[in-house]
């Protein structure tokens, strides 16, 4: 019974080719919309998910001045060497204290320059960053202490000087300095906020303040907390410390910030989880309009086949038989709308994707669940009409012109 | 079908009202009528006479208002619309005057329609379906749309159809009402073959006393009422 009231709706849906590809497209670009906002939006989570792994884990940051972001007040006083000593000292869950300063500023080799960010500090630099010489070498201890004239570069800052030679050697110029490449660090891409995390040079902190900044100020200090223990804690032991190093009184507000990282993409994963769910919610109110379509065009179907149901119903169709007809026939032609919409939902994820600069991630779940949804709006749907041309007087329906 | 003790139709002083209060229409109007097995009756009447809806009671569409419609022994006015839809599947076929095919669909598919609300399998559709119209001279044309054949030929389709199940009654409503008289008297030659080579109880309205000359029998209405035989004699004489 079943598989004769779907051949009929195949062949019903075959004979009214262009009204049925018109009464599906509501639930093509319902299961699309759908689709690709999930897709997108779980996309972006991973890409959130995988920055926060190239941050670093346990990353905090901390700087000079009350407030993190624009309002950081002038004047508060840079941190020096001894604030780093003393951290790595008074707090045991830390596992690397990098001293940071930075400035903007053109580099040069050969005939080729490029304005970046030059970074002075340490080895623990990369250790609190989780990052890696993809060729080279990073800094000996004796060029830290020295200072030495040795640079390491970002991948970004590799492309726009050397192009695809290999820098491993090479003498760039900062200023006055010149400085060689003694190492390439991995790519790790775009950070949460936007920035090119790769567009970098990173030289000794010690070179950096005697041949470039002319002090012995520290701008920002990055610690990494040892994993298992909670960054909530430790945050407190800094902010405890640098109040006593500092020399506040108990009523005085801190003159510095110590940001957690993770808590920051943490919060960001969220806000992209929660648009995500809000978009796939409007999507999903286009599916039930789309379902709305269905049910028009089922109603005008039911009236057009009047005398066809009458013949049917004379001969002895039972009520439910042809109730399953028009049932069979709404859902169908639903799901075939929910499957031409997966298709192009992928296609168009994937086209999307690579222009949004996010993973395509395929997420199997959306796609079943898009597809049952959209028979199930066919059945939902279809079930007034049917039942309408189900309940028909046979003599009536004969009758009707 | 082999008992004959039991008509295979007995209407008792059958009624059927439509409307309610004073908009009130009595269509029939205490109907007694006995058909047994085998019988070819020709049902004539002016319109308004309630001919068409007592086929429309025989043919288990509708039920009477009051009075009793017994099909085989069975009271028909007790079943459900269900039952009576698997009573006309298994014994009622229907020829009509306008074919009531399906459109764009092949005379084969047509003809196997009631077959597939049986459940028979799709062999035994293909085989049956093409037997019946064989036996209505259709052979060949089992691929053809009720738009590519004749008027002649749909109506041909659709007996194919009515019989494919092997029903005790047909019933026709003016079966030949559309058609030339050629074409009249091949619709009449196949319903005389069908009554006389397969026994099939035959019931069919007319208008045209030539086609009711191939019935054995002719019923009159008049008013709601089977006019009894003897007054048609008389009328028959003035």
């Amino acid at each position: 019974m079943l598989w004769n009231a779907l051949l009929l709706a195949m062949r019903e849906i075959r004979r009214n080719v262009l009204r049925s590809f018109l009464t599906i497209l509501g639930i093509v670009i319902g299961v699309a919309a759908v689709i690709i906002m999930v897709t997108l939006g779980g996309g972006a989570t991973v890409q959130v998910t995988q920055q926060i792994a190239s941050l670093g884990s346990n990353l905090l940051i901390i700087s000079p001045g009350k407030r993190m972001g624009p309002g950081q007040t002038v004047g508060a006083a840079p941190f020096s060497v001894d604030d780093t000593v003393a951290l790595a000292r008074d707090i045991p869950q830390l596992v690397a204290v990098a001293p940071t300063t930075s400035r903007s500023m053109t580099v040069v080799y050969g005939n080729a320059n490029w304005s970046t960010q030059i970074t002075g500090s340490t080895d623990d630099y990369f250790k609190a960053r989780n990052w890696v010489a993809k060729s080279g070498r990073l800094f000996t201890d004796s060029e830290q202490r020295a200072g030495a004239a040795a640079c390491v570069i970002g991948q970004t800052v590799r492309q726009k000087l050397f192009g695809n030679q290999d820098p491993i050697g090479a003498r760039i110029r900062l200023q006055k300095i010149a400085c060689e490449v003694i190492g390439l660090l991995e790519s790790k891409g775009q950070s949460t906020m936007g920035t090119d995390q790769d567009d970098l040079v990173i030289i000794p902190l010690r070179a950096f303040q005697r041949r470039i900044a002319g002090n012995q100020d520290v701008n920002i200090i990055q610690v990494s907390v040892r994993d298992g223990v909670s960054t909530t804690r430790v945050q407190q032991d800094i902010e405890h410390l640098m109040r006593e190093r500092r020399h506040l009184s108990e009523n005085e507000e801190n003159n510095f910030n110590v940001m957690d990282m993770k808590e920051i993409t943490k919060m960001l994963t969220a806000t992209t989880q929660v648009l995500t769910a809000l978009l796939g919610a409007v999507a999903a109110v286009s599916l039930l309009v789309g379902g709305i379509g269905i049910m028009n065009i089922m109603l005008v179907s039911v009236t057009e086949r009047t005398r066809e149901i009458g013949i049917r119903l004379a001969i002895g169709a039972l009520e439910r038989e042809v109730l399953l007809q028009f049932l069979v026939e709404a859902a169908v032609l639903s799901s075939f709308g929910g499957l031409v919409g997966i298709v192009l939902a992928l296609a168009a994820s994937v086209g999307l994707a690579s222009v949004l600069n996010v993973p395509f991630v395929f997420n199997a779940g959306i796609v079943v669940i898009a597809f049952v949804f959209s028979a199930a709006v066919g059945l939902v749907f279809g079930y007034f009409p049917a039942k309408k041309a189900a309940q028909l007087d046979p003599i009536e329906a004969l009758r009707h012109e | 079908m082999d008992t004959t003790s039991v008509p295979v139709i007995e209407l008792r002083q059958v009624t059927k009202t439509f409307g309610r209060g004073t908009a009130a229409m009595q269509a029939l109007r205490g109907v007694d009528l006995v058909i047994q097995s085998g019988e070819f009756v020709a049902v004539m009447g002016p319109s308004g006479s309630g001919k068409s809806t007592c086929m429309n009671i025989l043919g288990c569409l509708d039920t009477p208002t009051t009075g009793s419609y017994l099909f085989q022994g069975v009271t028909v006015g007790s079943l459900s619309r269900d039952q009576r839809a698997i009573l006309r599947r298994h014994y009622l076929g229907f020829i009509f005057q306008g074919y009531n095919l399906l459109n764009r669909t092949t005379a084969l598919e047509n003809v196997e329609l009631p077959l597939i609300y049986r459940g028979d399998p799709v062999e035994v559709r293909h085989q049956r379906a093409q037997e019946a119209l064989a036996a209505v001279g259709l052979s060949g044309w089992e691929h053809h749309t009720p738009g590519e054949l004749s008027g002649g030929q749909q109506q041909r389709v659709a007996i194919a159809r009515a019989i494919v199940t092997q029903p005790a009654v047909l019933l026709a409503d003016e079966p030949t009402g559309n058609l030339d008289t050629a074409r009249s008297q091949e619709i009449m030659d196949i319903l005389t073959r069908l009554n006389f080579d397969q026994g099939i109880t035959i019931v069919m309205v007319t208008h045209e006393p030539d086609m009711a000359a191939y019935a054995r029998r002719t019923v009159h209405f008049r008013d709601g009422l089977v006019v009894p035989e003897h007054e048609i004699q008389h009328e028959g004489g003035a």
